[in-house]
């Protein structure tokens, strides 16, 4: 047992460091700097870069294009990419559908979307969540009706995040309703230019749009776009569940934003003539969220490591996103409370590239009480942390 | 990077496991607290044996190897099953301290025999005023021909009750908590003017306050260089910080697995109490506080066993005694809570489990103590 990493990990290392340092566009490292969100086509653009490296997937087989890093490695990866705050790449694709397609998909299917996945030429939304489905998501009601070579989908889906955007959306669908709820769900892949697919967007408490609502309306789509088995939707939702929870633990997001908390603190006033890092309260807490980062790490750490050895994940990775998240709510709160009136400002646009005006003071973490507001989905979506705990319930303590 | 055991390290737990498993049970446990020292003699002379004894020593000392991983390992273990032998007072804080700071003509006397099982040794460095703070030290050192008188009083003293020989830290110069002047003396316990209060302490285990009234000691008796044992103290102090970190670590363990058990035994209102969603994600919340105080021991002791430098390490330590101080707290008050009355009796294990975490919470500093602690290593960086 020891901590450090071998001579070949700390070559990988300044590998990645360098390569970020030179590769990741500049003007995109300033936007993040500042808090500016990136565009679609600024994430594609830096996708397509890893994509030339043959680094765009990290945790996938070599065969269908993975970089067949260790688990350390993939981990260095990860923390290096979190700490210079380079995008990672939209998980629909990358790392939700693509397994599923690896495992159960025809190899077909693979060859037709598995490329353009690992190329960023599409991009992919999620169709899980339904207006009356949200934790119990097996009662799920969008139907797909079998005609001929095709399934007649209609139904509505919501929380579709970047679904303006997305091409594809892979969806559970109901294919028989005579048979208990998990039972009759299949997994279909549908081209969001069908013909009756419609989406509504839904603005979020922070005045920003990034989900959506999808409504299928007698949308016609190929038999030849469902996954696996018919009714078997629901065991490769689960498989996947339990896979690619890389990183949900947010660590090296977690990591630079308590970086920048404590430089910003460092140059805040208290009001009274010293530093907020000063202020014994607000260090205390701080040292708490650091101390709380290590165990999260170390956490994150010694699961990969039981991975790398052929063990499953299993279901105790839900501690990963209970605990990852929490943290980050705890982080976006110290932000909150850092910037104090600061964080007053009601303005989602200055979040958006080209924005003046905001009464923005130099050194002072702009725009906290929106991220705050923003991020208390974190506990709430990829199964809330409520759920998470009853899957720790059930399958690790028995009960 | 490498989190799984070594073979020795599998072969220690085991051997720690199997004679807690078939010697050490509650009732023998309990036995051997209630008697006249507090522990088992024969208990001691088999660890002795075993070669227990040697782990948290170096290789030209005759030990095991001095690897805080290795020690993790048994600690857990001894956590399990609220061990009262004590291992923590004599070997891992005065026995190392003697290791770090002893001639080789004073290791040769002591050292060998503390290994073998044949001493007990304790160390003397809290006052009653002195809090976790290990440079504030008043017993007095005073020269006396080719003599030292030490004067004071220390508190505290784990295992003082049956050491033979005291380590004691006394000041030679300086104020009340300057980091220079503070010296460290071998005192037979039975040495004139040593005064032993016993008692034994919330985890069975067996401390004293010990007053030293003009005790007169060899010059021969000093341990390392006058006035300059500090680093030391607190390096040692450190390496049983995380020791503690990782007894706790199995003993959380223990609460949280029997809560779980009772919780599916239990039967109220017609139904077992552990398929009340109320208590599920209470003990799913101990079982993730337990997940991260392990993560957290595991990379001290990772830590204390690398090259980083002194501070690293001490951030290292105090961040894990932090975060296993508030699972202690959480693991604890919900094991007795979900046990309901049975939990509060003396009769079960839990309430002896709970007794035990919440001395090891206090040791060596409690949570709030080493958050200030790990702040102000991160900021002197």
């Amino acid at each position: 047992m020891n901590a450090d990493f071998t001579p070949e990990d700390l070559a990988f290392r300044d590998e990645v460091r360098e390569f970020l340092q030179n590769e990741f566009p500049a003007e995109m490292r300033e936007k993040v700097d500042a808090g500016i969100r990136l565009s679609k086509d600024e994430i594609v653009r830096w996708q397509k870069i890893l994509y030339e490296q043959g680094w765009a997937a990290p945790n996938w087989p070599v065969e269908f294009g993975g970089t067949g890093w260790t688990a350390t490695q993939k981990h260095i990866f990860a923390m290096e990419m979190g700490l210079i705050g380079a995008p990672e790449p939209v998980p629909f694709g990358m790392k939700m559908v693509a397994p599923v397609l690896m495992a159960y998909g025809s190899e077909e299917q693979q060859q037709r979307f598995l490329p353009d996945i690992l190329q960023s030429n599409v991009w992919w939304c999620q169709g899980y969540s339904e207006p009356n489905s949200g934790s119990d998501l097996a009662s799920l009601k969008t139907s797909a009706v079998r005609d001929g070579d095709d399934y007649i989908v209609n139904g509505s889906k919501t929380w579709n995040t970047y679904g303006q955007y997305a091409d594809w959306i892979f969806c559970l669908v109901r294919t028989d309703t005579t048979v208990k709820k998990q039972e009759g769900i299949s997994f279909l892949l549908i081209d969001m230019k069908s013909p009756g697919v419609s989406h509504r967007p839904i603005v979020l408490m922070d005045g920003h749009v990034e989900v959506n609502e999808i409504f299928f309306d007698d949308v016609r789509v190929p038999a030849a776009n469902l996954i696996g088995e018919e009714n078997k939707g629901w065991t490769y939702a689960k498989v996947l569940l339990t896979h690619e929870r890389t990183n949900i633990a947010l660590v090296p997001r977690s990591t630079r934003r308590l970086r920048a908390l404590r430089r910003a603190a460092a140059s805040l006033d208290d009001g009274y003539g010293g530093s907020m890092l000063d202020d014994p309260v607000f260090s205390h807490r701080f040292a708490e969220l650091e101390i709380e980062l290590k165990a999260l790490e170390y956490t994150e750490l010694r699961t990969l490591a039981s991975l790398s050895v052929g063990k499953s994940p299993g279901p105790e990775s839900s501690i990963l996103k209970v605990v990852g998240t929490e943290l980050a709510q705890r982080i976006d709160e110290m932000f909150v409370e850092l910037a104090a009136y600061h964080s007053l400002p009601y303005l989602p646009e200055q979040f958006d590239e080209g924005f003046q005006g905001a009464p923005l003071e130099p050194g002072i973490p702009a725009g906290q009480g929106l991220v705050y507001l923003n991020n208390r989905k974190l506990s709430i979506f990829g199964g809330s942390n409520e759920i998470q705990r009853n899957i720790i319930c059930k399958a690790v303590l028995g009960l | 990077m490498d989190f799984s055991y070594s073979e020795e390290q599998q072969m220690l737990r085991e051997s720690v496991g199997k004679f807690v498993q078939q010697q050490y049970d509650f009732d023998s446990r309990n036995r051997i607290a209630a008697s006249e020292t507090g522990y088992s003699d024969e208990n001691w002379k088999l660890f002795g044996e075993l070669g227990w004894l040697t782990v948290p020593f170096d290789e030209a000392d005759g030990g095991f190897g001095d690897s805080a991983v290795d020690l993790m390992v048994m600690m857990e273990e001894f956590g399990k099953a609220m061990l009262v032998e004590p291992y923590l007072a004599s070997v891992v804080l005065a026995g190392r301290l003697l290791a770090a700071l002893g001639s080789e003509e004073q290791k040769a006397e002591s050292l060998h025999s503390l290994m073998a099982g044949n001493l007990q040794l304790a160390l003397a460095w809290a006052e009653s005023g002195s809090r976790y703070n290990l440079a504030n030290v008043r017993l007095s050192a005073r020269s006396d021909g080719g003599n030292f008188v030490l004067d004071g009083t220390k508190v505290n003293v784990l295992n003082g009750p049956n050491a033979d020989k005291l380590l004691v830290t006394a000041r030679e110069s300086g104020g009340a908590t300057d980091s220079e002047g503070i010296s460290a003396f071998l005192v037979d316990r039975e040495a004139a003017g040593v005064h032993v209060q016993a008692y034994a302490n919330l985890d069975g285990s067996q401390a004293a306050k010990i007053t030293f009234s003009e005790v007169e000691i060899p010059a021969s008796a000093r341990l390392g260089e006058a006035g300059g044992v500090l680093t030391a103290l607190e390096q040692v102090v450190d390496h049983a910080t995380v020791a503690v970190c990782a007894q706790a670590v199995g003993a959380l363990d223990a609460l949280l697995q029997k809560t779980v058990e009772y919780s599916k035994t239990r039967k109220q209102f017609g139904v077992h109490i552990g398929s009340f969603q109320a208590l599920q994600h209470r003990m799913a919340d101990m079982f993730m506080e337990c997940q991260l105080a392990r993560s957290i021991t595991v990379m001290a002791a990772m830590q204390l066993d690398s090259d980083e430098s002194a501070a690293d390490k001490a951030a290292a330590v105090s961040a894990a005694k932090s975060r296993v101080g508030k699972a202690i707290r959480r693991v604890g008050q919900e094991a007795v809570q979900i046990h309901g009355g049975i939990g509060m009796t003396d009769e079960l294990d839990v309430s002896h489990l709970f007794r035990q975490v919440t001395g090891l919470e206090l040791l060596f500093g409690d949570a709030d103590f080493h958050t200030g602690r790990f702040a102000r290593l991160q900021t002197a960086e």
